[in-house]
């Protein structure tokens, strides 16, 4: 990357909110259903229907406000955006434009640079608003050959449509940001944060810009629907503006959409064909009133947010900033590490230590994510509170960890049946070391000559004898006592 | 048994004087005989006004009757009424059968009024002679030559030829009190928000309100009763008590403050209709009311500022006519582009494209500010000018229409001439107050013919609907003009 060039990137995300029903009709919003199902008579814009407002739609806008500190309007406004399209049965897309419900609030970031040895940082990104509206629905094509259908389960589908500011100055600030937001909306319960369905789908505005001239023209990415697509969509996009400015070429506001298959980005329509869409406030909707006390009914249900988790994991548990970071990547992963850490509260590092090693491993194999982890974190404490008080050895806890993920049951029970309780009984130890050291004079008088390397055979020597249930710390103490002499 | 009261005729089938079945094929013969001349209905169904008849004689034998069980009536054809081909007045809707019923056909079911059919009316509520629709004009049963008045022609000329016993109007700029006016009988336009607009279709929403259409203020109690209601289907229905329209009928006037606006008097006004005019309000001060001289300063700007939010709004509503999901479609186009503009161009009608242009052009990028909002700013004025003139009276008086109804094509080349009809009409609508309009007199004979009637507009403050209509129920009782029925119809 040319180094003399700045990147300015901000985002515009829409998510799909998690109610049953849509935002403006009782039809169902569920995914994957058969075509035109979960079409109602308002889905369909049959002459004469009328909108009326999901409050869950808006109890969700309004969790949003929250959870980014933001501004919560006592008095928004819906709008109609109109233009024609088969997929938009009214000719108008009822969404919110001068008056939004969500205004100015800001999310914190963690980066993680993508290359070289740069370390991670911190970042405040601005949010300009968010602001409710409702899906259209989709054209399908190819079913029949000539004839392109339309399919309007989707229609209707209540979105939040979340705005930065372009505060983003990289791939990677822009990947953390979506990251963070992605976490943020299924953390507060308001999006199932599904890419592939298109719960969450991003658009990136890029442009560059020589350090302290005036923003350059932006260039909208449209649609992305993966982590690893948007920095690629980025990079491509930044580099082709670096170099249509550097051969005398200037670049013309437009919509790009990026291809995966090439890894380039594309102009689907310039500006010159952009819409006049005719925004007027919805004469069938009332504006719509949110009163503190609404706000404070919301407000009262909101979890701990992640940052807040985050500072508490630093700051009260002596975890570093990165166990922090990682164990807050999602609602479900802090949930089990605080109810696992309930069992062993005075080990911290070690439950997190766990919890990113074994258990995201196991999840990681089996392709699965924290909501679908075989076992509970009460299940998990279990080996943790034996590790803790020395009845298990690591390698042990790995074995009963493995046999809970395939089979289930309880760490006790798993710790019983397998005999791996470790000896920690020192008499026994002592008794074992004794004949360990009389059956082997020969290495026992190479390793008092200087030969320090020998230690490890007494302790695989003790540990076999032991059945491996010897506590190793304690093994440990007696031998070099007693090789001592 | 046709110049009945809706309360005579309910007492009439109570007693089994005749059956729902009888009356209802009563009207059904009248109509196969006068409606070929005067096409006020765009869709008739005998067979369902029968079963609906055979029904209410079921709930009359079983002593279940409501007020207006059995009774055959009419519905404009803007209301979605499942089963019925439901075109308001459009080629884009000819072929659309409705598959729900609207919030005023399900109140009318539930309180077991027959449908004896569907009215016809300007298309999609835009006009004000009935000349914009698609199926042909409504002829003035007072005088074939002449307009209905619109939008809701059909139903004031099928009330007035007594084709019905009563029906239902929708009133945006003025279109159930002009045609009332018109055609010589009563009509409501209630609050705004008063009868829910679920399954209405949309002209401009922020305007359009449902309301009776009857030969007398009593009969239109009895229809308020029946279609007003919260509903929360309707987000700008309001939420309020049920309450019984009729209930003040039977006040007396005595000291009720009548509002005379200056500019309702001023100019543009017919020396017939003004004429017809005070007398009715001679009349009123006989039975007891005190007349107040008020202004209504912005009232002049109501015409300019409602042809820019109805259109703006009509524009938007009338998007979902795309010829995608039903209604019309081209026959034959080469694109996606091409399908809307031919399937749009061939739907709509001349006035309808008149305002969709228009309104797309006022909420056009750079023009949104100096029209759409100007015009919403000077909208709060004319209803802060109604609210000052309340202060002063009870309700206020003037005419519905500038003139008697015209001869058909008088205005047809003139969209700003047919817009000056709704002069007096439209401020209400934009204020979102209830107005009605009830037969006051006659205009002058013109070429030896007999005059034409003329309409007495009631504006009434917000939710003055019982006030108004005991206001004129009085003045009903002390004249004859809402009985006078057109002659030489055949």
């Amino acid at each position: 990357m040319n180094t003399q060039w700045e990147i300015v990137i901000g985002l515009e995300v829409h998510t799909q909110l998690s109610t049953n029903s849509k935002i403006f009709s009782g039809a169902a919003t569920a995914y994957g259903a058969e075509p035109n199902t979960q079409a109602d008579a308002v889905s369909i814009a049959l002459p004469g229907v009328l909108p009326v407002l999901n409050r869950g739609a808006v109890e969700r806008a309004i969790r949003f406000g929250l959870a980014t500190g933001a501004h919560i309007a006592p008095r928004s406004v819906f709008a109609r955006k109109n233009y024609f399209y088969p997929d938009l049965p009214k000719g108008y897309q009822i969404s919110q434009f001068d008056l939004p419900v969500v205004g100015q609030g800001a999310l914190a970031i963690q980066v993680e640079p993508l290359s070289g040895n740069a370390k991670p940082y911190e970042k405040v990104v601005r949010i300009t608003r968010a602001h409710l509206e409702e899906d259209a629905g989709k054209s399908v094509h190819g079913e029949t050959q000539g004839v392109t259908g339309v399919d309007l389960n989707r229609a209707g589908t209540p979105l939040l449509e979340i705005v930065s500011e372009p505060d983003m100055s990289s791939a990677a600030e822009a990947v953390a940001y979506a990251k963070a937001l992605h976490t943020l909306v299924r953390w507060i319960g308001i999006c199932d944060g599904n890419m592939q369905e298109g719960s969450f789908r991003c658009d990136v505005n890029v442009s560059v810009r020589k350090p302290g001239q005036p923003l350059g023209t932006r260039r909208e990415i449209k649609n992305l629907n993966s982590f690893k697509f948007m920095q690629q969509a980025i990079d491509y996009e930044v580099q082709w503006q670096i170099e249509q400015i550097e051969s005398g070429h200037a670049i013309h506001q437009a919509t790009v959409l990026f291809n995966p298959e090439t890894g380039e980005t594309r102009a689907m329509r310039s500006k010159e064909d952009a819409h006049d869409y005719r925004y007027f406030p919805d004469p069938d909707l009332l504006p719509l009133e949110i009163s503190p006390q609404w706000i404070d009914e919301v407000r009262a249900t909101l979890p701990e947010l992640p940052h807040a988790k985050q500072s508490r994991y630093v700051n009260e548990l002596g975890l570093s900033a990165y166990d922090a970071c990682i164990l807050t990547a999602s609602r479900e992963m802090a949930d089990f590490f605080e109810t696992a850490l309930a069992a062993v509260p005075n080990d911290a590092k070690m439950c997190a230590n766990w919890i990113m090693g074994e258990v995201n491993a196991q999840l990681n194999r089996d392709g699965l994510d924290m909501a679908q982890c075989p076992i509970t974190a009460q299940q998990f404490g279990g080996i943790l509170k034996r590790i803790a008080d020395n009845t298990i050895s690591n390698s042990g806890a790995k074995e009963v960890f493995r046999t809970l993920w395939a089979e289930g049951g309880d760490a006790d029970a798993i710790i019983a049946t397998k005999g791996l309780k470790q000896v920690s009984d020192s008499g026994a130890i002592e008794a074992i070391v004794d004949e360990i050291i009389a059956a082997n004079a020969d290495k026992v008088a190479e390793y008092r000559s200087g030969k320090d390397k020998l230690f490890g055979f007494f302790v695989g020597l003790a540990m076999k004898a032991s059945k491996g249930k010897a506590n190793p710390a304690q093994l440990n103490d007696v031998l070099k006592r007693k090789l001592a002499g | 048994m046709l110049n009945s009261s809706l309360l005579q005729m309910g007492a009439a089938l109570r007693a089994k004087t005749i059956s729902s079945a009888e009356l209802t094929q009563l009207y059904i013969d009248r109509i196969a005989k006068l409606n070929p001349a005067l096409n006020a209905y765009i869709t008739l169904n005998p067979e369902i006004s029968l079963a609906q008849a055979r029904a209410a004689d079921v709930l009359l034998s079983a002593g279940k009757a409501q007020p207006l069980t059995g009774i055959p009536m009419a519905q404009k054809d803007i209301f979605c009424a499942r089963g019925w081909r439901t075109t308001c007045g459009s080629k884009m809707l000819e072929n659309f059968i409705a598959p729900y019923d609207a919030h005023v056909i399900e109140q009318f079911n539930k309180a077991g009024a027959v449908n004896l059919g569907k009215t016809n009316m300007d298309e999609f509520a835009m006009g004000s002679s009935n000349e914009t629709s698609h199926f042909g004009t409504v002829k003035n049963p007072w005088d074939t030559a002449r307009v209905p008045g619109g939008s809701s022609g059909g139903t004031a000329a099928a009330v007035a030829a007594r084709l019905c016993a009563a029906a239902t109007g929708t009133d945006t700029g003025g279109s159930i009190r002009q045609p009332a006016a018109l055609c010589g009988i009563s009509g409501l336009k209630p609050t705004y928000g008063v009868v829910s607009r679920y399954g209405m279709i949309a002209f401009a929403s922020s305007l359009d309100q449902a309301g009776p259409m009857a030969r007398s203020a009593e009969d239109l109690a009895l229809m308020m009763n029946v279609m007003a209601g919260f509903d929360e289907r309707d987000s700008t229905s309001l939420q309020r008590d049920k309450e019984d329209y009729a209930r003040d009928l039977n006040k007396p006037l005595n000291g009720l403050r009548i509002g005379l606006p200056k500019e309702f008097f001023a100019e543009g006004m017919g020396s017939d209709v003004s004429q017809a005019i005070e007398s009715a309000i001679a009349e009123y001060k006989k039975l007891g009311a005190t007349l107040v001289d008020i202004s209504l300063p912005n009232s002049k700007l109501s015409v300019p500022v409602y042809y820019v939010l109805a259109p703006a709004e009509a524009s938007s509503n009338l998007s979902r006519f795309d010829g995608v999901r039903y209604g019309y479609r081209a026959p034959e186009y080469t694109d996606l582009a091409d399908m809307y503009e031919k399937s749009r161009a061939q739907g709509f009608g001349a006035e309808v494209k008149r305002r969709i242009m228009i309104g797309t052009y006022v909420l056009s990028h750079g023009y949104y500010d100096a029209y759409y909002l100007q015009a919403q700013k000077i909208r709060r004025l004319i209803a802060q000018d109604f609210t000052e003139a309340y202060k002063q009276c009870d309700v206020i008086m003037g005419p519905t229409a500038p003139s008697t109804a015209f001869k058909f094509g008088e205005k047809g080349d003139d969209p700003v001439q047919m817009y000056l009809s709704d002069i007096y009409t439209i401020a209400v609508n934009l204020a979102g107050l209830p107005g009605m309009s009830i037969p006051c007199g006659f205009g002058a004979t013109v070429d030896g013919n007999p005059g034409m009637p003329v309409g007495l507009q009631i504006i009434g403050n917000y939710f003055g609907e019982a006030r108004m209509l005991n206001v004129a129920h009085q003045y009903q009782l002390a004249t004859d003009w809402h009985s006078r029925a057109p002659q030489g119809l055949q």
